[in-house]
Order: C-alpha cells, then sequence, then structure tokens
C-alpha cells in the first residue's frame, strides 16, 4: 500500500473522490509534480500586490426585485436519477 | 464545406441552399466526422432541415445576414436545448438542459444551423482532447496526432471543413492552441466580452467563449452576433460590441506605423526551433506592411503556468462540486448512504485529469494552504496583468508563437501532466489577465500546421482581426488544408466510449 | 465559585423579497416541493448568480437602523460543503468583507434596566433547501424552493450574560426587522432562525471557555430554554472537574434538552474564497442616503413619542411597539376620535382584543377598523351614548362593520338628551309608581337613584342619566309643592 500523503487525502475527501489504489498512486505522483511546479510562485516579488480576484474591474450589477421564472418542477425532475412526491431523493440522512 | 463568408456568398447567390448545406455537413459529420471523432452528437436530421428551409425562405425574402442558414457546430460545453450537452464526461451524458446558453440564442437568432455538438476534453480539461469520455479526437492533418484542446472537437471539424465554423471556449489556451495545432483561425476575447450565462463552467475567472473558424473574417462575423453585454451573466461588461466585420477592411491602413511588441519570453528554449522561424517571418511580414516591430520584456511570463494551475483548479473545484448525483448527471448504482452517492458517483463520473484538478484545487483552497499557494497565484496574476498592460501601453499588440510545437502525437504527454500544462505557456498570461488574442494559420512544420498569436489591450478584438485579417490578405497559409482519405477508408482509432 | 455564561447569537433572517437573492424565482412558503426552484436555485450546468437590488436595500436599511457601518464595497464569497440541500455544493455568503460591520440594538432586560448589545457583522448570503427524513420510505427528499432566498445574518458580540437576556434581545430585533419592513420574520416558517452560542467561563477570567453551539432554534421561549440546559450542563461538567467539547447541538423540546448533532463531529473546512462569478458589491454614499430618507421610525423613537404625544406608560407605548400594526392602529383610532388616547387605548385593548382573540383573528383583518373605532370613542366622549351602550354598538360594529353613528342613528340609539322628551317620561315614571313616590316625599331620597333607574330603563338606556336625574329632582320637588296633604 503506498504512503498516502496525509494532505492530498483530506482534500480527496473534501472533494468526495475516493480513487481507488491504482488511481490514487497515480493521482500522488501527478499532484505532487504540480504542487512542485507550482513552488516557484513562493519566489515572486509579491510583498505589497494585492491578489486579482478578477480581470475586470466593474463593480456587481442589480437586478430588479421580479419574479421571472415560473413553475418548470416537471422538466427539472425529469432530469433527475431518483425523484419521488415532487423531491429530489437521496439515501436517508439521519440527523 | 466552404467557410462562412463562402457560404453565406454561395447562399446570396442562389448556388446552393441552406438545405442542401445542412445535409452535406451532417453527411460528412457522419463519414468523415466519425472517423477523427470531432462530434458527441448530432442534429436530428429533420429538425435542421426544417430550420435551413425556413432560413432559405427567409433569404428568398430579402430578410437574410451573412449568418442566415450557414451551418456551424458548438463545442460540448454550451447548453443546448435541442441536443444533449455532455462536456465529454460520463457524468453529463445525454444531459439535456433545460436552458440555452446566450452564445447558442444569439447565433440561432443570427440565422445559424447547429449541425452538431464537438467533442471536446472533459470539462475543458486538457490541451490535446485525450481527456474525453468518447474517445480522442484526431488531428485532421495526422490522425495519429492530436489537434489541440480542449475545443479539440471544434478545431478539428473546422480544419477538415465538416462545417464553417465552431464554437470553442477558452480558459488557459482552449481556442488558440487548438487552433494552431489544426491550422485554423481561433479567438479569445476580453474577459467579460461575451456571456457565459450557458457554458458549463471550468474555471470562471479565466472561461471565454469564442469563434473558430476558416479565417479572421469568419471569426469576425461569429464575434460580432455572439458578444454582448448579458444580464443573466454579471461578468459581462456593458460596452457596446464593435462592428468587426465592417471594420475589417482597415487593417491596411492600421498596419501602418502599428507598434508590435516580440515579448522575448515567448522565444525562449522550449519554443521549436522552426516553430520559431515561422513567427518571425510572420513578423517581418507585417513589418513589411508598415509595422514597427520592437522587443519587450514579460518579465513574469515564467509564472504564468503556474499561477494559472492554481487558480484554474481552485475555481473548478468549487465548480465542479455541484455534480453529485442528486438532481442531475451521474448516479452510482445502489448507493448504501449518502456518503457513498457522493463518492462514487463522483469517483466513477469523472475521468482522471477531471480528478486531478478537482483534487488540486480544493487543496489550494484548504485551511493552511490557502494563502501560500491561491492568495499567491492571485498576487501573480495581478503582477502578470499589470505587466501587460504596462507593455501594452508602449506597443499597440504583442505577437508570438501560439504553441510551443505543432501537433505532437496522441500519447506523447498525457502521462506527464505538468508537460501538458507547458503546451500552454504562450497562451495562458491572456487569461489570467483577461486580454484578448487570436491564433492566425502561419506556416508549417513537417506538414503540420503552426500558429501565430497576436494579443492586444481589452476590448481590440477589433484591432486583432484588423491585423490578422491583413496577415491572411497577404499570405495563404489559413487557405490550405488538409488531405481528406476517400470515402470507405478504414476509419481511425477513438469513437466509443471505454 | 462564581460562574459567568457568555452567549453570542448568530439569527438568519429571511428577507421579505418577491424574488431570491440571486435569481428570478418566486420566494415564500408553501408551494408544492420544486415549484419555486428554477435553474439558478437548483445549480444546472451553465447558470450564473445575478444580484437582487431590494436585498441589498433592506440590508443597507436593517444596517442604519442599528448604526453599524455600510460597506462601500463588500465581497460575496462561497463556502464550500456537501449536502443534499445545497445544491451548488456551495452556498454564496459574505466572507472578509460583509455588508454590515459593527452596529448596537438597545433592549430592556427582564430583570430591569437596559443592554445595547454590540453587533459584530451583518452580511448576506443565500439559504439552502429543505430536507425531509420521513413519508420517503428509505430515502430523505429535497425541495428547493428555499433555496436562494435572500438572508442576513446577524452576528452579535458575545456580551449576553443570560439566557432570559439572549431571549429578550432577540425580541427586540424580531420586532426591529418586521418594523422595519424588511423581514416577515415568521419563526414558525422558519423566516428567523436562531443559532446560539455558549461558553462559561469563572467569574473574572478574561479568556473566552469552550463553547457549544445549539443550532436551528426558532422560537423565543426555545432559546431561552435550550440556554438554560447549556448554561447547566458547562457549569456541571466543569464543577465535576470535566472537559468540555466544542461542538454543534440540537435543541430537543419535547425532551427540554440538547444533544450533540450527529455528524458534526469535525469542523468542516469550508475553504472561503471570493466567488469569481460576483465582483464586489459597491454602494454608493448616495444609495445610503436613499435609504435612509425611507427609514421609518425606529421603534425606540415611536414608543417614546406615543409615550409624549399620547400621555401613555411606558409599559403601554412599549406593547404597542411589539404587536405588529398595533401601534398604527392606535393612532389613527385617536386621529378619528378626535383625541381621548386613554379611552381609545382602553378600548382596542379591552374589547377589541378580546373580540379578535374570540374571532382568532389579527389586527390586520379586523372587522372594526381604527376610523370605526375612533368614531364610537368620540361618540362616548360627547356622551351621545353611554359605556353600557356603546359595548353593544362595538358588537354590532363586529358583525356589521357599519359606522357606529350609522348604527347609532339606524337603531335610534341616540342618548335622550331632549329635556321636554325626558320630563315627559319622568312624568309617566312618577306616576306609575305612586308608592315610591310617596315614600320619596316622607323622606326616603335613596329613591331618587331608583327613579332614575325606572326613567333609564323606560328609554332603554338612552337617557343621559345626568340630566335625567336633574329632571328627576325638579319634578319631584314640584311634586312635593303639589303634594297632597
Amino acid at each position: 500500500m503506498p504512503q498516502q500523503d496525509p494532505a492530498l487525502r483530506h482534500a480527496a475527501a473534501l472533494a468526495r473522490l475516493q480513487p481507488d489504489d491504482a488511481e490514487r498512486a497515480r493521482l500522488e505522483r501527478d499532484l505532487k509534480a504540480i504542487l512542485r511546479m507550482v513552488e516557484r510562485l513562493q519566489a515572486a516579488p509579491v510583498a505589497e500586490v494585492q491578489p486579482l480576484y478578477h480581470p475586470l474591474e466593474l463593480p456587481a450589477p442589480l437586478r430588479a426585485d421580479q419574479v421571472t421564472e415560473g413553475d418548470q418542477r416537471a422538466l427539472h425532475l425529469a432530469l433527475a436519477p431518483s425523484t419521488g412526491a415532487g423531491y429530489y431523493l437521496v439515501p436517508r440522512v439521519l440527523d | 464545406m466552404q467557410g462562412v463568408l463562402e457560404t453565406a456568398r454561395l447562399l446570396e447567390q442562389g448556388d446552393a441552399s441552406s438545405e442542401e448545406l445542412t445535409l452535406d455537413c451532417l453527411r460528412r459529420a457522419r463519414s468523415h466526422g466519425r472517423r477523427l471523432n470531432c462530434y458527441i452528437s448530432l442534429a436530428e436530421e429533420e429538425a435542421v432541415l426544417e430550420q435551413a428551409r425556413a432560413s432559405d425562405q427567409r433569404r428568398a425574402r430579402g430578410a437574410g445576414t451573412p449568418l442566415t442558414g450557414v451551418p456551424l457546430a458548438h463545442k460540448d460545453i454550451f447548453c443546448t436545448r435541442d441536443l444533449p450537452t455532455s462536456c465529454a464526461s460520463r457524468m453529463l451524458e445525454g444531459y439535456r438542459s433545460p436552458i440555452e446558453a446566450t452564445v447558442v440564442r444569439r447565433l440561432r437568432e443570427a440565422g445559424m444551423i447547429c449541425v452538431g455538438k464537438t467533442n471536446m476534453d472533459e470539462f475543458a480539461m486538457g490541451s490535446s482532447n485525450e481527456n474525453s469520455y468518447f474517445g480522442p479526437v484526431a488531428n485532421p492533418w495526422d490522425p495519429e496526432r492530436v489537434p489541440g484542446g480542449s475545443s479539440g472537437g471544434s478545431a478539428a471539424a473546422v480544419a477538415a471543413r465538416l462545417v464553417p465554423a465552431a464554437t470553442g471556449t477558452d480558459t488557459g489556451g482552449s481556442i488558440r492552441q487548438p487552433a494552431a495545432l489544426c491550422g485554423v483561425t481561433g479567438l479569445k476575447p476580453t474577459y467579460g466580452r461575451v456571456s457565459r450565462h450557458g457554458i458549463v463552467a471550468f474555471a470562471s475567472s479565466l472561461d471565454q467563449a469564442g469563434p473558430l473558424g476558416r479565417s479572421a473574417e469568419d471569426a469576425a462575423l461569429l464575434l460580432h452576433a455572439m458578444a454582448g453585454p448579458d444580464p443573466l451573466d454579471s461578468t459581462t461588461d456593458p460596452r457596446p460590441v464593435q462592428d468587426y466585420p465592417a471594420a475589417l477592411a482597415a487593417g491596411k491602413e492600421r498596419l501602418q506605423g502599428l507598434r508590435i511588441g516580440l515579448p522575448r519570453q515567448f522565444l525562449d528554449e522550449r519554443l521549436d526551433a522552426r516553430v520559431g522561424e515561422l513567427i518571425q517571418e510572420s513578423a517581418r511580414l507585417l513589418e513589411q506592411q508598415g509595422a514597427v516591430l520592437r522587443e519587450v520584456e514579460l518579465t513574469h511570463q515564467d509564472l504564468a503556468v503556474a499561477a494559472y494551475c492554481v487558480i484554474a483548479a481552485a475555481e473548478c473545484s468549487s465548480n465542479l462540486a455541484r455534480f453529485d448525483g442528486v438532481r442531475y448527471g451521474y448516479r452510482c448504482e445502489e448507493p448504501r448512504d449518502l456518503s457513498e452517492l457522493y463518492l462514487r458517483s463522483r469517483t466513477e463520473g469523472f475521468g482522471a485529469e477531471v480528478k486531478r484538478r478537482v483534487i488540486t484545487g480544493t487543496h489550494v483552497l484548504s485551511a493552511g494552504y490557502q494563502e501560500a499557494y491561491y492568495l499567491q497565484a492571485l498576487k501573480v496574476r495581478r503582477l502578470i496583468r499589470d505587466e501587460f498592460l504596462q507593455t501594452l501601453e508602449e506597443t499597440d499588440l504583442l505577437l508570438g508563437p501560439t504553441s510551443p510545437t505543432a501537433a505532437f502525437r496522441r500519447g506523447e504527454k498525457i502521462a506527464d501532466p505538468v508537460n501538458m500544462y507547458l503546451s500552454d505557456v504562450y497562451t495562458v498570461g491572456c487569461n489570467l489577465a483577461g486580454l484578448p488574442a487570436v491564433s492566425v494559420p502561419a506556416g508549417f512544420t513537417g506538414g503540420l500546421p503552426v500558429g501565430m498569436q497576436l494579443i492586444g489591450p481589452p476590448f481590440s478584438e477589433g484591432l486583432l482581426l484588423q491585423v490578422a485579417h491583413r496577415y491572411q490578405e497577404l499570405s495563404d497559409w489559413h487557405l490550405q488544408h488538409p488531405p481528406e482519405p476517400p470515402p470507405g477508408e478504414p476509419g481511425q482509432a477513438g469513437g466509443t466510449p471505454p | 465559585m462564581t460562574w459567568e455564561i457568555v452567549i453570542g447569537l448568530e439569527i438568519h433572517v429571511q428577507l421579505a423579497t418577491r424574488s431570491k437573492l440571486f435569481s428570478g424565482a418566486a420566494v415564500g412558503a408553501g408551494a408544492e416541493p420544486n415549484s419555486q426552484a428554477c435553474p439558478v436555485d437548483l445549480g444546472l450546468p451553465g447558470v450564473l448568480p445575478v444580484l437582487n437590488l431590494e436585498a441589498v436595500r433592506m440590508a443597507v436599511m436593517l444596517g442604519l437602523a442599528v448604526g453599524g457601518r455600510i460597506a462601500h464595497r463588500s465581497i460575496f464569497a462561497r463556502k464550500n460543503y456537501f449536502y443534499p440541500d445545497l445544491p451548488k455544493g456551495y452556498q454564496i455568503s459574505q466572507y472578509e468583507q460583509p455588508i454590515i460591520q459593527g452596529g448596537s440594538l438597545e433592549f430592556e432586560l427582564p430583570e430591569g434596566g437596559t443592554q445595547r448589545l454590540r453587533l459584530l457583522r451583518i452580511h448576506m448570503e443565500e439559504d439552502a433547501g429543505k430536507s425531509v427524513h420521513e413519508g420517503l420510505g428509505d430515502c430523505s427528499g429535497v425541495d428547493l424552493n428555499r433555496a436562494g432566498t435572500p438572508l442576513l445574518e446577524v452576528v452579535s458580540q458575545p456580551e449576553l450574560r443570560s439566557p432570559a437576556a439572549a431571549a429578550a434581545f432577540l425580541q427586540k430585533l424580531h420586532t426591529l426587522v418586521r418594523g422595519l419592513g424588511i423581514s416577515h420574520a415568521s419563526m414558525e416558517q422558519g423566516g428567523f432562525r436562531c443559532d446560539a452560542n455558549l461558553s462559561v467561563r469563572r467569574r473574572g477570567d478574561e479568556h473566552l471557555g469552550v463553547r457549544s453551539e445549539t443550532k436551528n432554534l426558532n422560537s423565543f421561549r426555545f432559546v431561552e430554554r435550550a440556554l438554560e440546559y447549556e448554561a447547566m450542563r458547562h457549569i456541571e461538567a466543569l464543577e465535576a472537574g470535566g472537559r468540555l467539547q466544542q461542538e454543534t447541538r440540537l435543541y430537543d423540546s419535547a425532551r427540554h434538552e440538547t444533544r450533540p448533532m450527529r455528524g458534526k463531529e469535525e469542523a468542516e473546512d469550508y475553504r472561503y474564497f471570493p466567488d469569481p462569478d460576483l465582483p464586489p458589491l459597491e454602494i454608493s454614499p448616495e444609495f445610503i442616503e436613499k435609504v435612509r430618507r425611507t427609514l421609518p421610525e425606529l421603534p425606540e423613537a415611536h414608543a417614546a413619542r406615543l409615550e409624549q404625544q399620547y400621555q401613555l406608560d411606558a409599559a403601554s407605548a412599549a406593547a404597542l411597539i411589539r404587536k405588529q400594526g398595533a401601534a398604527d392602529y392606535f393612532e389613527e383610532t385617536v386621529q378619528a376620535a378626535g383625541g381621548h388616547a386613554r379611552q381609545c387605548l382602553y378600548w382596542m385593548r379591552g374589547e377589541l382584543y378580546a373580540a379578535l382573540k374570540r374571532g382568532r383573528l389579527d389586527l390586520q383583518s379586523s372587522p372594526v377598523s381604527p376610523a370605526h373605532l375612533g368614531g364610537l370613542v368620540r361618540r362616548i366622549a360627547d356622551q351621545s351614548i353611554s359605556g353600557k351602550l356603546a359595548k353593544e354598538i362595538f358588537s354590532k360594529m363586529w358583525e356589521s362593520r357599519e359606522d357606529p353613528d350609522k348604527i347609532i342613528q339606524g337603531r335610534s340609539l341616540e342618548r335622550l338628551s331632549d329635556p321636554g322628551k325626558l320630563r315627559e317620561i319622568i312624568a309617566e315614571v312618577l306616576r306609575e309608581n305612586p308608592r315610591q313616590l310617596k315614600q320619596y316625599q316622607d323622606g326616603k331620597s335613596k329613591l331618587l337613584t331608583w327613579f332614575t333607574g325606572r326613567v333609564l330603563a323606560k328609554t332603554k338606556g338612552r337617557a343621559d342619566p345626568n340630566l335625567a336625574g336633574k329632571l328627576l329632582q325638579q319634578a319631584l320637588r314640584a311634586q312635593d309643592g303639589n303634594a297632597e296633604p
């Protein structure tokens, strides 16, 4: 059983992904290569620089408070793998 | 199949009907298209013929425009109502979207007829179209080689003359790089120029939709119909759309004294020597037309791929969280509990590259790492953007290669993701900075197309298309097309899901 | 060992917009499952959020009402986690740059006096859908009607010192959001939900103890009870020398206790980051000014004015403010009555409230309008009718929704004050009761009251008792003069 990097295992769990052993080994190798490549970002001269979240520098547009969408329930429920009594069904959740 | 402009002329002059042309597209899609594996789904014949007939009637009434009745293909990342939208993923196989992408609607309203959805890298993640649940796409110039990605199907379909034009999306080069590898013209607009409503999101602050066609003229026609603000997308820019087709003719004049910068960092050791030569020749051609060339420095270029990797992964890890097997898409068989529903639906539904990026993205956002990776990458992003903008004040546009090499062999890079990411080394900067860029055919090496990239300041699509058009008036690379095996030849690999 | 209880609250207030925070689907409870969930709410591939202006306006209103700082620039962030009622796999909320920071709200402490509780922040976020776990076999069902409903999350500083104070503060906030018109705040329907954080420390200690969070309390009483339970649990554990875990708990209203929430053992890593689909929200000083001008009279100022303007006591004024619509009803009644505030209040809180309760109606649905009630009070004050009659008239007003003057005139219930008519009736009464008349003349002066009663009875209560009494006295004296030997 290959060593599992705990940080990457944690990331996979957070992302609800569970690769099998073969996949996992390869994934870990690839991820480490990517993260190594990405290390060079640490050397960047960004001491006083603000993060750039959007290339656009515009404010959020605002929408009038109108109801523009009607009941499309049948259409939408038809897309789902499992529905019943108008609900989307999932295995029972204990809360 | 001709390009858009020629097709429009044929229709205008009555030398062909839209019905004939549409039928021809479908026929070619089923034969040559299948060999290349360009399409994931094709339109139902009767449905599109009805549209085609309606276009012919409209034209007969004198109500036709250059796009009326012209067939096109949409990358399978655009939500369409008549055809499924799969993003080349098992996760969305057969998904019928109730919404239509704004881009699709605008092109439909302009009269274009969608004949099919093109193959792509799964969820737009890839540079070779080898990451598709529906099999890889072959480069029409050499079927052993990749067409580029992620808009590989669209680029190949246009190059192989299966359809006059196609749409694509570009997050790190996914329109430009396949355009270069397939010898067609592909444009990524300024971020915010084209609506993202109805485009399945990969990286929200990087994605843009754009046209792929045989020429800058065709790209201009399509972009003009696609572009413009959209109340359904909070990230579109409100400024009006320039009349790109009308502006093309001014390219000749515009080249007089045009300051063109050649970033030194784009001509680095990674660049194939022959590709480099072709780019220099193209630059000189423009110089002969009056442009003033200058070497410029993009000192932060070496950080672009790393920054892109982190930001794209982070955003996609969040954008793909909605795929959970609950409301649509793939669900695993008989999950025992909710946890299993999520784990197996997502693990089984997504391909390897997608999983790789989602886990990477989750990691760079997670507690203890977000500052070092994600925030750091965003700061580098500002550095890169500011440097581009600064450079584009001293020059009018930048010129360089689109891709370091011509099309590589299938399987050559797939085992090495970092190497694969580096094929986007010249393109990712534009996405980080939100700048428009176009790739135009600029020659051949070993029988394979090479693309030249032009990058402009925000909202300079008009200028880019003018220069590209002028270049295409003086060269004929874009008129070349790959040889086609006669019908009945044995097919190529690919086409069926694993 | 004296212990100090430290409580902080997080309240989710559903805004009363027509459409959702980021989409044009309708907001509101009671619809068929999934009939108010559009593609954006469902998180279908390709959809994008667009912000609702009205929700922003309402947020600014609350920010102004609590004296908070309105950010000129605030950012929407994604809170990432997996749950079936969270369609996108993330909630759009606000994290590092919320729309409102600071602010405070003063409220009456149950033991007397007031506290001004400081707020940490108020931010905007979208609500999640709902799950049902019964009636679907071995499945849970997800209804996304509520997904995307605009919420304001109000976060207080941990400065509450008792469960009763927490409940009192909540009452105040509840009244405020309703008074501003930004929320119906219906607790049964989940429009005003409270998460309560509690920790305990030795008095004088500056460090905070380990805290527990009790979620989704949807009544003031439950909040108080849950916190009482938690306080006890914490203190008992610490006194026994044990350790407490930072955990999330749910309140069981049947057993009056809290229990740990299943599946919440590890702290989730929400990986907050600014939502790339939403540019920053920019709010101009002009916008804030415009909203400020539309602020209704805030409850405290309103109560103070009622006290002053109508000479009410503080408790009465507060009671009027607390009940939805009561203050306005009262003021309109007084206007219609031309004054007589005390009487108006008396009639409102007496007959009107009693009738509303019997009929299970709220004030807004009262068949008796403020104008009519005021009209009734006016007639009582000018003595056109007696108090006893007024009750009858009120009943008739309730049944027929008619104007009191109409009722009075229509049924000739107007007070009989015509002296001539009264003298006739008095004469009748004296004639009909010779024995009592003789007794009165012989010295039984108490009978004056009795005679007055007879006159009133004869006039069916319409006679003005004072006038009748005066005229009776005159008549009786005159009789004396005519007394037969």
